[in-house]
């Protein structure tokens, strides 16, 4: 790069006024750089003042007591956290609420019961495993209309999409806040909002899929006089199958996230708990959700890898 | 070349690829046996969640008011009946109509009256109400305000309504007598009569009209255009407008009312109504300051949702990307740094991203700061594990021809990684960019900041449904408006990079 003078002496006319056009190109491009990084700072800085601005603590004022937070929630003694988990009785029990931890035991039979973080935990992955089943099977229904290799009507083909983009963009508190107000609360609501969003979500990559099939088998089935629905059936689901189950898993790590999420705002199961126990400084309590929910999702995630992994082989599992 | 398959050929190419052609109980069954499991985990979800419980508990009509609300408006005419038979109307104290309404749907005839009983104490008698002299047909005063249909009884005398009429659309009508009240709907008439402090229908009631127990309050409903309530002593009327009311100004607005043309003209050229400040800027404030609507807090809102993952993304991509390069096993040759590295954002990803935004409202208070520290130590963590992964599936030999020609190790990276890396790291980055658009208005809910609060404080009255109509309107536009940026951004870098 620093050698360019004594080239550009030795090119010819032609060379030299290429060189001149190349470095003119050039310094086009660094100062569109240098204007976009500058545009980013700006906009970061204007974004940074205006959420510490608009944030009921300051940054600066808040950060001396930022570890506040973790004295406040130190245990008694390690095994608290144990005790909180397995639903055994605490040694500090006073009463209140926040050494009650037998209390939510949920008896099985006479003697042997599930703790309450576990069975909410429960809970909360079978809202999310039911969600993503039915939706599934909704999007899979519903993505074949909105393929353009298999949908050659443009009307059907693009409502579908919308419906699509709508479900996907609609905020999930919205729906799960509706439903609560109908339905009153528990579970359904969480699970109507899920659902909904991840028809959506689910829908876009399945179709998405399903445009990129081999059509050589269709054709063939065609050939042969087979109807839309045989053709589909035979020709497209073999090959895609593997490919929207891989999505579908992945889906569900995301769901198992955000039914814990949408339980905090009142969908029932750990996410409640755990705002709660937050809020109220309980502070093995809060301990134990935060491990069970930790060791949760990422057995979830091992789960999904490694089926997903059997399912379309290692290639699919980099575009996580 | 054949072309048409005989038996013998087919039978030919079976023998020749039997493994293929053969049907196994395992090929056979799995289909079925997969449908079995589903419908299986289904009954016994239906009996986890008490599905059948709680839907047959619903109230659906009421999810059917709730949604009418998002879109539409009532207007709440209230007739309180004497004992004398004559009425006082009254349309509630936030109406949408304001203050003094006279909506051309409901018509009365009002009539002067000597009060029959004394105002109690020794009130001072405050002026008659002015109404019109004679005045029938809709008074351009009101017959009575909010406020006096309580304490007017100070009043000597006073207006009261002989007659109304209440017209919903061209089928649906209500007439008040003393007495009495007619009801014309769909074209039944239904005639109700109000005596001795009991409501009885005369004949039977229709479809439309509901009693639950004979004397007591008639509840009518005329479908999408209202309904109305008929008791001895009054009746409400609740006529549904399409639309949302009073979107830009509020009823106490000097532009309330006014036709846009005349607005439009008050502000370009009118004669100022404020004496400190202009027209427009007195209408901006009175548009920002909508006491039903709040647009001003809305937009500010939304703003910081949007600055939330603006910021905490931007972050998120900024701490991993030196991270993800010390997380690359194939360039950063340490097992024991890979190894940190990568746990490091297995466990920032693991935490939910609740847990971080519970956790830092607790820390910073409630507000954008949380929900942009949540997403930013969440994202951190997605975004540090797929860059390097993406880092490791690079193609080694830019690198090595880099190398080759004796470049220092910084320069190895930028001249034979970056590269190939840079439009992934982008478009990913601008992925989460786009979807944690959607996820800080979840996380807003529960104290972090953003619309996601005033969204979930607007649901949990159950009955401003029309501001989370305006609130998710905005949403979904933003949503779309950056989708549409991000997925061109993300085209344009994917086509352009070699792979």
């Amino acid at each position: 790069m620093t050698d360019r003078q004594p080239l550009n002496s030795r090119l010819s006319e032609r060379g030299a006024d290429v060189e001149r056009h190349w470095a003119e190109l050039a310094s086009r491009r660094r100062m569109y750089s240098l204007l976009g990084l500058f545009a980013l700072l700006g906009a970061t800085a204007g974004s940074l003042w205006f959420a510490n601005e608009t944030n009921a603590g300051k940054f600066f004022d808040r950060l001396p007591y930022f570890f506040d937070f973790f004295r406040d929630f130190v245990p008694k003694d390690g095994f608290e956290i144990f005790r909180a988990l397995f639903d055994l009785p605490s040694p500090y029990d006073n009463g209140s609420f926040e050494y009650n931890y037998p209390e939510g035991r949920h008896y099985l039979t006479q003697d042997v019961y599930l703790p309450e973080y576990f069975f909410k935990m429960i809970e909360t992955l079978n809202i999310a495993l039911f969600s993503t089943v039915i939706s599934a099977i909704v999007a899979f229904f519903l993505a074949f209309f909105a393929a353009r290799n298999l949908m050659p009507n443009s009307w059907v083909r693009n409502a579908v999409r919308r419906l699509f983009e709508v479900l996907r963009a609609f905020p999930e508190v919205v729906v799960a806040g509706f439903f609560l107000a109908i339905l009153s609360l528990g579970p359904l609501p969480a699970i109507a909002a899920v659902s909904l969003h991840t028809v959506g979500a689910l829908g876009k990559l399945f179709f998405e899929v399903i445009e990129n099939a081999d059509m050589k088998a269709e054709e063939g089935l065609r050939a042969a006089g087979a109807n839309w629905i045989e053709r589909v059936w035979f020709g497209i689901v073999p090959q895609v199958l593997p490919n929207l189950a891989s999505y579908a898993l992945l889906r569900l790590e995301i769901n198992v996230r955000a039914s814990t999420i949408i339980g905090a705002v009142g969908g029932g199961g750990i996410g409640e708990l755990l705002r709660l126990s937050i809020s109220q400084n309980h502070e093995a309590k809060t301990l134990a959700i935060v491990l069970l929910l930790l060791l949760t999702i990422i057995a979830v995630d091992q789960l999904s890898a490694w089926l997903r992994e059997r399912l379309v082989g290692a290639q699919a599992f980099r575009t996580a | 070349m054949q072309t048409v398959m005989n038996r013998p050929h087919l039978e030919e190419i079976a023998l020749r690829y039997g493994e293929v052609l053969r049907i196994t109980d395992r090929r056979k069954y799995r289909m079925p046996l997969l449908v079995l499991g589903v419908v299986a985990y289904f009954i016994a979800s239906w009996w986890f969640f008490s599905i059948g419980t709680v839907l047959s508990r619903a109230n659906w009509s009421i999810a059917g008011s709730y949604l009418a609300q998002w879109v539409s408006y009532e207007v709440r005419p209230e007739f309180r009946i004497g004992a004398d038979g004559t009425m006082t109307l009254n349309y509630g104290r936030h109406s949408p109509l304001g203050d003094h309404p006279t909506p051309d749907w409901v018509v009365t005839e009002t009539e002067k009256r000597q009060k029959s009983q004394p105002a109690p104490g020794a009130a001072s008698p405050t002026p008659a109400l002015a109404a019109p002299a004679g005045g029938f047909m809709a008074p351009e005063k009101p017959a009575a305000p909010a406020a006096s249909s309580t304490t007017a009884a100070a009043a000597a005398e006073q207006t009261v309504i002989t007659h109304a009429e209440v017209t919903y659309d061209s089928g649906t009508r209500m007439i008040l007598d003393p007495g009495r009240v007619t009801v014309d709907h769909r074209g039944e008439t239904l005639v109700i009569a109000l005596a001795g402090g009991r409501a009885e229908p005369v004949g039977t009631l229709p479809t439309w009209a509901e009693q639950k127990r004979p004397g007591e309050k008639i509840v009518l409903s005329y479908g999408l255009t209202g309904w109305a309530e008929v008791s001895a002593d009054r009746v409400v009327a609740r006529n549904r407008f399409f639309g949302w009311a009073n979107f830009f100004f509020d009823t106490n607005s000097p532009f309330f009312g006014k036709p846009y043309t005349e607005v439009i003209g008050l502000i370009l050229s009118g004669e100022r109504l404020d004496p400190k400040q202009s027209n427009l800027s007195l209408a901006w404030n009175n548009i920002c300051y909508n006491a039903e609507w709040q647009h001003l807090d809305v937009w500010t809102k939304l703003l910081q949702t949007i600055v939330m993952a603006f910021a905490g993304t931007l972050f998120a991509c900024l701490i991993a990307f030196p991270l993800a390069f010390v997380a690359a096993r194939n360039i950063t040759r340490s097992v024991v740094l890979n190894q940190v590295t990568k746990r490091f954002f297995d466990f920032l990803r693991s935490v939910d991203m609740l847990i971080w935004a519970l956790f830092f409202t607790r820390a910073f208070g409630p507000g954008p700061l949380a929900g942009m520290s949540a997403i930013f130590f969440t994202d951190t963590g997605t975004l540090g594990k797929l860059y390097s992964e993406a880092l490791e599936n690079i193609d080694d030999r830019q690198r090595e021809g880099v190398r080759s020609v004796g470049a220092s190790p910084v320069a190895v990276q930028r001249y034979g990684v970056l590269p190939q890396v840079t439009p992934v790291f982008a478009s990913q980055a601008l992925y989460f960019w786009e979807s944690n658009t959607r996820s800080a208005t979840v996380i807003g809910a529960v104290g972090a900041g953003g619309i996601g609060l005033k969204l979930w404080e607007a649901i949990r009255t159950n009955s401003n449904w029309h501001n989370v109509a305006y609130m998710v309107v905005l949403l979904l536009i933003v949503v779309f408006i950056f989708d549409t940026i991000s997925s061109a951004l993300r085209t344009r870098l994917i086509n352009r990079s070699p792979a």
